[in-house]
């Protein structure tokens, strides 16, 4: 199949979207309102135990995928966890949420907080691939008072216990 | 289970992968690929019964893909459906239209799947696939997630940058016999070391490019098969795992499910084995399509699809198996490292495997290639599996 | 076609804004609903299908939102991305294939975006976007075509709102019950002329689910298996212009295969009910002509003899219809449900007394340009 070479770029019209709005306004939920509005009002992290397996799952979720069960009972899981894995981000991208580029590089991690089954996804402090490794012990640095506004960004990153 | 509707591969069509087609909208681009699969049948547009179309939405930013392509695709005055599951599109729409077609609804059905990247910021719109509370605060997109495997299977398994990188040195390479692939070339592993990281331990080199393209392939019932030219190439059974919801937990599983490495690759890959009577992938298989989005994962995926096992993924790729002329080469065309057009991508796995098995890939064709693995990954850890072969099947399990 | 049936079927409650439930609670309920309707757990489904739609939803691969709460864990499981009519006729194929049970489920949240930027990005983005067209504004092209073909009037249109809006207060899941008139429908403002608020269907959360068995599988069902006689669906020309906008040929191709796999070939004679996408008043009318249910043009007469009433010899939108509660997508499952309900006799107080067979249908694109027909009936 011949495919003929394209002509200059200059004989093309594109036509832009220009910056496009598309706003959404998404429901948390009952159980995600009640695990941002803790982190919020109290520094405190939730998790959510399926009453099948016993599994705790931070973030929260309203099902067990594997046991297919309705999650309901909140418990507390520690502000404090291991790295299991993680990355550090050096190219610069827009964020979609807020339109506004990310500073790089940045450091984050997949992080299993004490109690908690799953794992959480959010930055740390170090940007140096070296310093880093699984199991090293990370702990939450929130927001202060006035600043957190529910969202998982009230807490700023987990810091590397050195 | 009722045995269903043999069916095969018997045309197929793609337009040459580039990082920008400026030359055509998306519709003009899907035509291409489905004027080039209707010449390889020897059909017109009035013989296809059915046509299923996907894509990735927000790359192109069209709502309903399926009734705005009517032209570009021949659905105008006939049935379409559209399918759409991230980077697994494509292969979801293969399976999709072979469940057309085996279901004994339809008799010739026209798989689409394609992808102008080019006309959006993809980082962006990735970044919108994970939920927006939990995920995405702090998720930077496909390189970042997929880093993040990356570190733990080299804590895992001490294996090496270098040892990731051969594989984008391998794929693009032997994309030099596909002229239709986007990036062809013959770099060393020090060319991929050098380039600056995207995200630790990911360089640029080892993740796949972002492109435009389009690819159509036509299923037809075992009833139609003798219609066409083409010998078909016969679906011998097709399975997928879309096990996650959210980023954090295929690592989660790793650990918690009884061990398993990449449970949904693994859990497809054993159901599609059984189904087809496979117990030596490496050994049964001529020749492997595999969607690998970066380097690292064609050593991981090889020991979830059965190849080696755990932690034997870069003892098996240096030792040349994999490689032209090897046990099972993995990606004659170049693969997902060479072109990603992602609604595409999926799809031109199965088109390259059809293509292998019927003895029609020309310079990347595997001598004697009788039975061949096609997959597709995307979404959160999702995996999709096809086998195709030469030989009509006894009967397929659904 | 192999006998096929729909054997559970599940709808939330169809309401305004659920800001208490996510995409994940609202599917979960659903395929619960469906689960216990067909009296089976997870373990009794073979695979699972999904649909949802990536614009509407606001993340790509909206599919993703839900693995976990339709029970996919390790089965197999694909998503079509549309109207639920089209993606249970997939769910329909995977049965015919060889899987003996499927489980199929279809959300949507109106309440969390804009509405007409969502339908907006349904129109090319280089030739048609600029104008602001959407959902509505282009409807509204299309019921001024069909008005003007056959000279039917906004007060003809006017009656199908009254009629649904009524029966919706004897369905419990239904939005808007509303007790309205003629004059009401007359007074309300326009939104794009013709079509005035009344006219229009509202905006919309909720998720259905269905279980669909093959014959064997059936057989475990509580509650009376309702077959699938036929599907059929098809597609128009996408430009408006394109179109002969007063007419449906994508529906009468749909509506012809649907029929011909069912043995029907005298639709009014045969056909026992109907529910049909309403989601503007005019589109009741389009689409009883597309199915044959009467000629084109001759909706409105059909309409106003009160044959589609409740009462009627030919009830169409019993449950009360789109018009009074559209969950985009959701709406066409809950088309099939309803007729499902309908020949089960357990639709309650909206029941019609002895539905044998029923059709339900469902689109696509602006204006109905994609169509999808099924028929139901009660015997195998």
């Amino acid at each position: 199949m011949a495919v003929a070479e394209p002509a200059p770029k200059k004989h093309y019209i594109v036509v832009e979207s220009g910056d496009l709005e598309q706003p959404f306004r998404w429901s948390a939920g009952t159980y995600g309102s009640k695990f941002l509005t803790e982190i919020r009002d109290n520094k405190k992290i939730w998790g959510i135990k399926c009453p099948s397996c016993g599994r705790v799952y931070v973030p929260l979720r309203s099902v067990c995928g594997p046991c297919y069960v309705k999650l309901d009972e909140l418990v507390p899981v520690s502000d404090e966890g291991s790295v299991v894995t993680f990355s550090v981000v050096s190219f610069g991208f827009v964020d979609p949420s807020t339109g506004q580029q990310r500073p790089v590089p940045y450091g984050y991690a997949a992080i299993a907080l004490d109690g908690a089954d799953s794992y959480l996804l959010h930055f740390i402090d170090e940007t140096d691939p070296a310093k880093i490794k699984p199991g090293d012990r990370v702990k939450a640095v929130f927001e202060d008072d006035d600043k957190r506004t529910g969202s998982l960004l009230d807490i700023k990153y987990f810091e590397l216990q050195r | 289970m009722m045995a269903a509707t043999r069916v095969g591969v018997v045309g197929v069509g793609m337009t040459v992968q580039r990082s920008t087609r400026r030359d055509v909208t998306g519709i003009e681009l899907i035509n291409e690929a489905v004027r080039a699969a209707l010449a390889d049948a020897g059909i017109k547009r009035k013989d296809i019964d059915a046509i299923v179309i996907g894509n990735m939405d927000h790359f192109e930013g069209i709502n309903y893909v399926d009734t705005w392509s009517v032209d570009g695709s021949g659905a105008l005055g006939k049935p379409i459906m559209k399918m759409t599951t991230g980077g697994t599109t494509g292969s979801t729409v293969a399976m999709g239209a072979y469940y057309h077609v085996a279901s004994g609804m339809f008799d010739r059905v026209l798989a689409i799947g394609w992808e102008k990247n080019s006309e959006s910021d993809t980082t962006g719109a990735i970044i919108t696939a994970f939920d927006p509370f939990w995920d995405r605060p702090t998720f930077a997109g496909a390189v970042a997630g997929l880093a993040l495997e990356a570190t733990l299977y080299m804590n895992e398994t001490g294996a090496t940058e270098e040892d990731a990188a051969y594989i984008a040195v391998r794929d693009r390479r032997h994309a030099l016999n596909n002229p239709y692939a986007h990036l062809r070339m013959d770099a060393k592993v020090e060319d991929i070391m050098a380039t600056p990281y995207l995200s630790w331990p990911i360089k640029l080199g080892d993740m796949c490019p972002r492109t435009d393209g389009a690819c159509a392939v036509l299923f037809a019932s075992e009833g139609a098969v003798d219609e066409f030219p083409n010998p078909p190439a016969w679906v011998h059974g097709v399975a997928d795992r879309h096990l996650w919801a959210y980023t954090s937990d295929p690592y989660v599983n790793q650990k918690v499910v009884g061990g398993t490495w990449f449970p949904a690759m693994e859990r497809a890959t054993a159901e599609l084995y059984e189904k087809v009577g496979i117990t030596d992938a490496l050994k049964q298989f001529d020749v492997a399509e595999l969607y690998l989005p970066y380097s690292f994962a064609g050593l991981r995926y090889m020991e979830s699809l059965g190849f080696c096992e755990r932690g034997g993924g870069p003892a098996l790729v240096h030792s040349g198996a994999t490689d032209m002329g090897g046990e099972c080469p993995v990606n004659p065309s170049g693969g997902v490292m060479s072109s990603n057009a992602i609604g595409a991508t999926g799809l031109l796995r199965v088109a390259e495997a059809a293509l292998q098995v019927q003895s029609r890939a020309g310079d990347r064709q595997v001598p004697g290639a009788a039975l061949a693995l096609a997959t597709g990954f995307g979404g959160c850890y999702w995996s999709d599996e096809l086998v195709l072969g030469k030989e009509k099947p006894d009967k397929v399990r659904g | 076609m192999d006998p096929v049936a729909v054997v559970g079927v599940g709808m939330t409650d169809i309401r305004r804004d659920r800001v208490e439930d996510t995409y994940a609670d609202l599917v979960y309920e659903a395929c619960q609903k469906a689960l216990d309707d067909a009296g089976m757990t997870a373990a009794d489904i073979d695979v699972v299908l999904t649909s949802s739609n990536d614009f509407f939803d606001g993340r790509t691969i909206s599919s993703m939102a839900v693995m976990d709460a339709c029970g996919s864990y390790d089965k197999n499981v694909s998503t079509v991305e549309g109207d639920g009519t089209f993606g249970a006729a997939h769910a329909v194929m995977r049965v015919l294939a060889g899987w003996g049970t499927c489980l199929f489920c279809v959300h949507h949240k109106g309440s969390e975006s804009v509405m007409p930027l969502i339908t907006n990005a349904m129109f090319d983005p280089i030739y048609e976007r600029f104008l602001g067209i959407e959902s509505i504004a282009s409807s509204a092209l299309q019921a001024r075509a069909y008005m003007d073909a056959f000279g039917v009037t906004e007060e003809d249109c006017a009656r199908v709102s009254v009629k649904n809006h009524g029966n919706a207060f004897k369905n419990p899941v239904a939005q808007l019950p509303l007790e309205i008139t003629v004059e009401d429908v007359m007074a309300s403002d326009y939104i794009a002329e013709p079509l005035k608020l009344l006219d229009c269907s509202p905006i919309s959360d909720g998720a259905s689910a269905v279980v669909i068995a093959n014959q064997e599988r059936a057989k475990g069902a509580a509650r009376k298996p309702v077959w699938v006689k036929g599907i059929g669906y098809n597609c128009d020309a996408f430009h408006l212009g394109d179109r002969d906008l007063s007419k449906s040929d994508a529906l009468v191709a749909a509506a012809k295969k649907a029929y011909k796999d069912a043995d029907i070939n005298d639709p009014p004679g045969q056909i026992d009910l109907a529910e049909v996408s309403d989601a503007f008043s005019y589109m009741e009318l389009m689409w009883l002509e597309g199915l044959g249910l009467c000629r084109a043009g001759e909706g409105a007469a059909l309409t106003a003899s009160a044959k589609t009433a409740l009462e009627g010899a030919l009830p169409v939108n019993a449950s009360g219809g789109c018009i009074s509660g559209n969950p985009v997508l959701v709406s066409g499952l809950n088309r099939i449900i309803e007729c499902v309900l309908q020949v089960r006799g357990d639709a309650g107080a909206h029941q019609v007394a002895g539905v044998k067979t029923a059709v339900a249908q469902g689109f696509n694109g602006p204006c109905g340009q994609s169509q999808c027909v099924w028929v139901l009936g009660g015997d195998a």
